[in-house]
């Protein structure tokens, strides 16, 4: 027996405050704003609690209480009349709320209304206070029409509306010209994913007949024997979606230009939650990806590839919020590793955890520069140990989170991630290598920003740093709580949760294996963590020295690899070429200009000899009018046979008797 | 009425609005000033009328007569604006000649 959850009020509250604040938050206080602000993302993560709490009654045996009053997974609901009915296309808006789902509404709802909060301290002082706040509720709406989504139609708009809000708040500070920069670059990357998408999408309507999850799996199922194929040119283009939205080889390129935006965006859209939507997405698809082993590798290898590169670009990056940019793609880049080799559960424990520690590195980086008055670049931070006292200790937290280090939270998922990447066949050994790679420069890149921020001499002499206010402090110090605690739950009875969506995770058959690999992964990180304090603690002259010897190679780190100049040279200056050459004079100027020309000039031509009739004079239109009048006349009395010329006019006055 | 009927034919009327409409037609083709102009519309439109009712009583048809009232309504509503522009145009202008209100011509 189901209750209903009101789930379909978990999207609708936050575009509630959208509208309140966008059209009306201008003409308010600020303190209506922020009350507005908070209020939707906090009522919707009361649903979603009360979602959970409900469910789970009935998911735990306890036969007796729960089915009065709980509702079970998965379970959904659907607006009474169709959104799209053409022919044998159905497209309903469904909510689908199952156990992924839910994992991930916690996620969205949670964190995010501690960035809600969070901005209420940051955004103080800056103007277009509600239209922040109008942009963060809009985000909000379009990432839970994402997440319930229950067809892949329903969850195209709420991915196209991510990337309008992740737009829209990227280029928040757009009298800044390399902010709209940024934002146009991210949309324009992404327009590349989306493309893939939607082929994706088309391919599995033309497939399935169906875009509902449920019905493509059931679908899925009556074939058992369908592998390939199709379903690996479906996978691929989902995959191009899901590599433009999650920031991984080859579209990554946005993410970085994206910190431009406001810190607390930057983390909650551009950390915690929006580019996880890839990772999510493939999730929700894996009955797909199961079938299509070449893609499934395909993704593994750019979860991998993009985990390494994103992890060395870190290293050599000085702002501190790129830093933690390419620490996302690096992230991310696990994340795709783990659906890659099929450990789902895995993806989505490391989903969960990077949501807590990353939102909670971005706000205390964002402390950070707050204290700093704007100051990104960490070679002017230094010495903020004392004088940031919780944004110091929330961060140490994070950063040996990120780091690997036991029992905090991506301990577990980075350790599921990579024991799941060791036992999955042939080319696993491979993947756990460069997983484990990453794990140490992963440890370095991090611990060598701890430094540069906290440690030492402050750098900058006029800098006068204080602690944020406590709307800032007391989301970091819940992130923090959560960074620790977030992996206890374990590996196993996440999957046990998920199962019932994702299928169940590989299970440990060799403790001893996994023993090993854990002590494994821990001494890479402690190795990391060595290297970072004998260069940028002790010896703080040794990166320069090294970075000497090496020219080119230190070069390459710090221009990031010179992706963005060989996307320029490559793509968008022939694209522009061809845009203002060919297209531009040639089609547009020349042909479409030439015939507007023309047509033009043939009725200028035409007017010009017409505009003789136009005398001005009235009585003269008066009188072409009566003659007009006059022949209309005679032509019809003529052609009605009453040939009135040779008549005498008694005859036509003696028709009317 | 049956006077009327039996005493005048219908083409008695048909000819007297001819002559009315060919009045009004010459009238506003050779006057210059504007109300001249305007009072010859009026008597086209009375012409037209009058054969509208001469051809209603005729043939026991109402709708002519009802036509009729829709053209005294427009003719009605013609006039105010008209007079109304005109007006307009004396204060700007300070004359009522046709050839001279010219404003919009190349």
């Amino acid at each position: 027996m189901n209750q209903s959850l009101h789930i379909w009020l978990i999207p609708l509250l936050p575009f509630a405050g959208f509208l309140l604040n966008g059209i009306l938050g201008s003409r308010m206080p600020r303190r209506f704003v922020s009350i507005i602000g908070l209020l939707a993302p906090f009522l919707s993560f009361v649903l979603v609690l009360n979602a959970y709490v409900l469910t789970s009654i009935s998911a735990v045996s306890c036969p007796g209480c729960g089915a009065a009053t709980a509702a079970a997974l998965p379970y959904v609901e659907t607006f009474p009349y169709p959104w799209i009915a053409i022919g044998g296309l159905r497209a309903d808006f469904s909510f689908f709320l199952d156990p992924l789902s839910l994992v991930m509404l916690l996620v969205v709802t949670g964190v995010g209304f501690l960035i809600h909060i969070y901005s209420v301290g940051y955004m103080a002082h800056e103007e277009g206070y509600a239209r922040y706040f109008s942009f963060l509720n809009l985000f909000l709406f379009f990432m839970t029409v994402l997440v319930l989504a229950g067809n892949v139609l329903l969850m195209f708009v709420g991915w196209e509306g991510v990337g309008l809000a992740s737009y829209l708040l990227i280029g928040f500070y757009f009298q800044r010209n390399s902010a709209a920069a940024a934002g146009k670059k991210a949309f324009i990357v992404n327009r590349i994913g989306d493309f893939g998408f939607l082929i994706g999408i088309f391919l599995i309507l033309v497939n399935f007949g169906t875009l509902n999850f449920n019905q493509i799996a059931v679908g899925l199922a009556l074939r058992a024997g369908w592998h390939g194929g199709v379903l690996t040119a479906i996978c691929l283009c989902l995959l191009l979606g899901a590599a433009g939205k999650s920031a991984q080889l080859p579209l990554y390129v946005w993410l970085p230009d994206a910190m431009e935006g406001p810190t607390p965006v930057s983390a909650l859209i551009h950390a915690a939650t929006m580019v996880t939507a890839g990772v999510y997405m493939i999730a929700r698809t894996h009955f797909l990806f199961d079938r299509a082993p070449v893609a499934l590798a395909t993704v593994a290898i750019v979860g991998a590839a993009t985990a390494l590169f994103a992890a060395t670009i870190g290293l050599a990056q000085n702002d501190i919020k790129r830093v933690l940019a390419y620490s996302t793609i690096s992230q991310l880049g696990y994340m795709f590793l783990a659906c890659g080799v099929a450990a789902y559960s895995a993806a989505i424990f490391h989903l969960v955890t990077h949501a807590f520690f990353k939102a909670l590195l971005f706000l205390a980086a964002g402390s950070v520069i707050h204290a700093m008055g704007g100051e990104q670049d960490m070679r002017k931070m230094g010495g903020l140990r004392m004088k940031l006292p919780v944004t110091f200790w929330t961060m140490t937290i994070a950063v040996f989170t990120i780091a690997g280090f036991f029992p905090l939270a991506a301990f577990f998922s980075k350790d599921a991630i990579l024991y799941a990447a060791f036992v999955s066949g042939t080319g696993g050994k491979v993947l756990w290598f460069v997983g484990l790679l990453t794990a140490m420069l992963t440890a370095l890149y991090m611990f060598r920003l701890w430094y540069m921020t906290f440690f030492g001499e402050t750098r900058t002499a006029d800098a006068h740093p204080h602690e944020s206010p406590w709307s800032m402090r007391a989301p970091l110090i819940i992130l923090a709580l959560l960074s620790i605690c977030g992996g206890w739950i374990g590996i196993e009875n996440f999957s046990a949760y998920l199962a019932p969506s994702v299928g169940l995770h590989p299970a440990v058959s060799s403790p001893h294996l996994e023993l090993i690999l854990t002590i494994v992964a821990v001494l890479v990180a402690l190795e990391g963590w060595l290297i970072a304090d004998k260069y940028y603690r002790r010896k703080p002259e040794r990166p320069a020295q090294l970075a000497a010897a090496m020219p080119a190679g230190y070069k390459l780190l710090v221009n990031k690899y010179y992706v963005d100049e060989i996307y320029d040279a490559v793509l968008v200056r022939p694209l522009f070429a061809v845009s203002r050459y060919v297209l531009g004079w040639i089609v547009d100027t020349a042909i479409l200009g030439g015939i507007a020309w023309l047509l033009a000039g043939v009725a200028n031509f035409t007017g010009m000899i017409l505009q003789r009739w136009q005398s001005g004079n009235l009585r003269s239109y008066a009188a072409w009018l009566t003659a007009a009048a006059a022949a209309v006349l005679l032509f019809i009395l003529i052609a009605q046979g009453a040939i009135p010329m040779a008549e005498p006019l008694t005859h036509i006055m003696g028709m009317g008797h | 009425m049956s006077f009327l009927h039996n005493d005048v034919p219908l083409a008695w009327y048909l000819v007297l609005s001819a002559v009315l409409f060919s009045l009004g037609v010459v009238g506003f083709l050779i006057k210059r000033n504007i109300i001249t102009m305007f009072m010859s519309i009026e008597l086209m439109l009375n012409a037209v009328n009058l054969s509208f009712v001469a051809f209603a009583y005729q043939w026991h048809e109402v709708k002519g007569q009802i036509v009729v009232f829709f053209v005294m309504m427009v003719a009605a509503a013609e006039a105010a604006v008209g007079l109304a522009i005109i007006i307009a145009v004396f204060r700007v202008r300070a004359t009522l000649a046709v050839d001279r209100i010219n404003l919009m011509k190349l």
